[in-house]
């Protein structure tokens, strides 16, 4: 039923022609098998009801932020009883899962907004990307920080950063993995409307309520047109990703983060 | 006029205080702010943001590295002012 959804991660609201994904999994919406399965859900309702909807607005509900990427813990814990061919299976198999998800948003014949505050981290930033519009207050900070891990992003990341900035700065953020805050991400283009603290989802659905008032067919006429889906190196970077995945220094990174009890496993 | 050292430790330490609800009083410069604080990592980040927006400038993490102190946070600022 798209009209109405709560799950253990993430729950959705039609509300007219206009739907609202809130991500609420503490701490900080890590990307696991469960969000991933609702995720799933999620885009086969929407699917079901494409005709109903108009815009599609994705939030989160926790403080904390928008989502801080992979969940690493449940990836590192996981894998370890597997042997390396049972791991390369595994994350090739999720990649894929998320894939397919995230290309659905992204190809979405509606308008998508991201609402970010706080934290979008790895994945989180991917999935912040996968939408048309991102809405940011002032409290929200960017980054890759997958070059710390020995890995580079591999929900999509790249290719869509790729349509957005320039490369030398795509080059400045996965070569040193550091953060940058709104200020930056609104200079560099990357978020077209920047606000207070607190107001990113009341301005995303300000806008999603705009993009409403228009033609549908000349709306998803100028989608296609403009925001092409860069699908060969989508998977690309998956085959990127896993060739990586495998090596002892990944390993050896995430078990580091994952039995880390410092207070910065965030910080580079 | 770019601030002087001393107001840039002292704008931070009102800005720490005021945002994590920490008496300024009881905040030193040489005190450790995860322990003073009492912040993670991800709410350093948003001390980070907070900085950044009141300083004006672009604070990189990575040059964050080992800096637990207020005045050398503060330090690591006023390169960038």
């Amino acid at each position: 039923m798209l009209d109405s959804f709560q799950g253990a991660t993430l729950s959705w609201r039609l509300s007219g022609a206009i739907v609202e994904l809130a991500l609420h999994h503490p701490p900080c919406n890590e990307i696991g098998s469960v969000t991933l399965g609702e995720l799933e859900q999620f885009v086969e309702c929407l699917q079901a009801q494409i005709c109903s909807v108009r815009a599609l607005v994705i939030h989160s509900l926790l403080p904390s932020g928008f989502s801080a990427g992979a969940d690493l813990r449940e990836l590192y814990r996981g894998l370890q009883p597997l042997t390396p061919e049972a791991r390369a299976r595994g994350v090739r198999g999720f990649l894929e899962r998320i894939h397919r998800v995230f290309n659905f948003i992204d190809a979405a014949p509606f308008v998508t907004i991201a609402a970010v505050h706080g934290v979008a981290f790895g994945g989180g930033f991917e999935l912040a990307l996968t939408c048309d519009l991102m809405v940011a207050d002032r409290t929200a900070r960017f980054c890759f920080p997958e070059l710390r891990l020995g890995l580079i992003p591999g929900f999509g990341g790249i290719p869509r950063l790729k349509r957005d900035l320039g490369n030398a700065l795509i080059r400045d953020l996965l070569f040193t993995g550091r953060s940058f805050n709104a200020n930056k991400a609104s200079a560099a283009g990357l978020v077209s409307q920047l606000v207070g603290e607190g107001q990113a989802l009341r301005a995303a659905r300000g806008i999603a309520i705009q993009v409403t008032k228009f033609d549908q067919a000349a709306a998803q006429s100028v989608k296609q047109f403009i925001k092409s889906i860069p699908e060969q190196e989508l998977k690309q970077e998956i085959t990127i990703f896993c060739e990586l995945f495998n090596r002892p220094v990944v390993e050896a990174a995430l078990r580091k983060f994952v039995e880390s009890t410092e207070l910065q496993p965030y910080l580079p | 006029m770019a601030p002087t050292m001393d107001q840039t430790l002292q704008q931070l330490l009102i800005l720490a205080s005021q945002h994590f609800k920490v008496p300024l009083a009881e905040l030193n410069p040489d005190d450790d702010f995860f322990k003073r604080l009492g912040i993670n990592s991800l709410q350093a980040l948003d001390l980070l943001t907070r900085l950044e927006n009141q300083f004006n400038v672009e604070l990189p993490d990575y040059e964050l590295q080992g800096v637990t102190d207020f005045r050398t946070l503060a330090e690591r600022i006023q390169s960038r002012l």
